[in-house]
């Protein structure tokens, strides 16, 4: 049973979730294989409706504490530009598409999925390439994210703190 | 007469306070220590998630921790609340362990316009003074929510009226690739230790510290 889970984080991205929910998103999404697609909606304005049939569920929520479990079960996470979502589902080495939000203007944050994208990370694409892509994009071409490093972090605060051993 | 004088007193002033934010921003003497005290701005959503994987690398000589949030911020509460439980249980030995967390304004709310935050600044500024004075902590570590401002003039303030000398260290957010944040942007001139995490921020502002991706 595979399993797309979707994430705006702590903002809302109505655009976003209005389109995966889409009939002939769902369509593709079913399609692709996936049986559940779980939406965390933020603070957005757009509630779909969950359901469940026999070979497809849709589950709706705005917050957890934490995403971890969702991300974990998932195949395949599609989130906004924010670092914090973008890097905890790297992180548990799930295949990630980021999805640019076009209304805000100087995200910042796309500096980093830019980034993590030309590294080879993540894909990523608006919301109006969302669907072709989603058809057209080949997972097995993600490199894993090696994890950060903050034992250097430690190391140089010690030192420059004149911390004892 | 008495304007000369005046603005000859004003200059005198100025010069000294540029001097001593001279002397204190570049007295990097380490002394030896086996355990300094820590404050920590934690900012919302992402800059909270990041700052506690840094912390969570540190050893227990980081002791008291003191976290600064802002008032309204329930989310950045609850998992500093967390990860200070988990630490407790990961090392049960240690019992002493203390942590506290702080709430001051938001100096900034997310489209804020730029005059209303001046004053929201200077606000924050009156309320994190007294804090920054009553704790004198050892380290402050940040990494770029707009409350974090306000906390380091604070505590560089301590360090040019002689009160204590507050090793301030910040992280810019692994968010920023190519451009530096507004905090950072003026925290990179008041910082004793300015650390990037992408190489072409190292190429940029050559003073700042890279150590590679740290979180």
């Amino acid at each position: 049973m595979k399993c797309l889970f979707v994430t705006v984080g702590t903002t809302s991205f109505d655009d976003l979730i209005a389109c995966v929910s889409a009939p002939d998103s769902l369509q593709k999404i079913e399609s692709l294989g996936y049986s559940r697609l779980i939406l965390q909606i933020g603070r957005g304005t757009v509630v779909p409706e969950p359901f469940s049939t026999e070979s497809f569920t849709l589950d709706v929520y705005r917050y957890k504490d934490s995403l971890k479990e969702d991300i974990q079960k998932a195949d395949l996470v599609i989130s906004h530009a924010g670092a914090g979502s973008c890097l905890e589902t790297l992180e548990k080495g799930k295949p990630l598409l980021v999805v640019i939000n076009e209304k805000l203007m100087n995200n910042h944050q796309l500096e980093l999925a830019k980034q993590l994208h030309k590294e080879g990370h993540l894909f990523y694409c608006t919301c109006s390439t969302l669907p072709g892509l989603l058809q057209s994009m080949d997972l097995s071409t993600l490199k894993c994210y090696p994890p950060g490093q903050p034992e250097k972090f430690s190391a140089f605060l010690d030192k420059v703190v004149g911390l004892q051993k | 007469m008495v304007c000369v004088l005046l603005a000859a007193a004003a200059g005198a002033v100025a010069v000294f306070l540029i001097l001593r934010i001279w002397v204190v921003l570049h007295s990097r003497d380490v002394t030896p220590r086996e355990s300094l005290s820590i404050l920590v701005v934690a900012g919302s959503g992402g800059h909270t998630t990041e700052i506690l994987r840094l912390l969570g690398s540190l050893s227990n000589a980081y002791s008291p921790r003191h976290y600064v949030i802002a008032d309204t911020d329930e989310m950045s509460a609850n998992k500093i609340n967390s990860f200070e439980l988990d630490r407790a249980d990961r090392d049960p030995g240690n019992m002493y362990t203390k942590y506290y967390i702080h709430r001051i304004p938001r100096s900034r709310e997310v489209q804020q316009s730029w005059p209303s935050t001046v004053f929201t600044t200077l606000h924050s500024m009156r309320l994190s003074l007294p804090l920054i004075h009553q704790l004198k902590p050892d380290l402050v570590l940040c990494n770029g929510p707009g409350t974090c401002v306000p906390i380091c003039l604070s505590a560089l303030l301590l360090g040019i009226l002689g009160i204590k000398k507050v090793i301030i260290v910040y992280v810019e957010s692994i968010c920023r690739v190519e451009t530096l944040s507004l905090s950072g942007k003026i925290l990179f001139h008041l910082s004793d230790y300015f650390i990037v995490q992408w190489p072409a921020l190292k190429e940029k502002y050559p003073k700042s510290v890279y150590l590679g991706r740290i979180v």
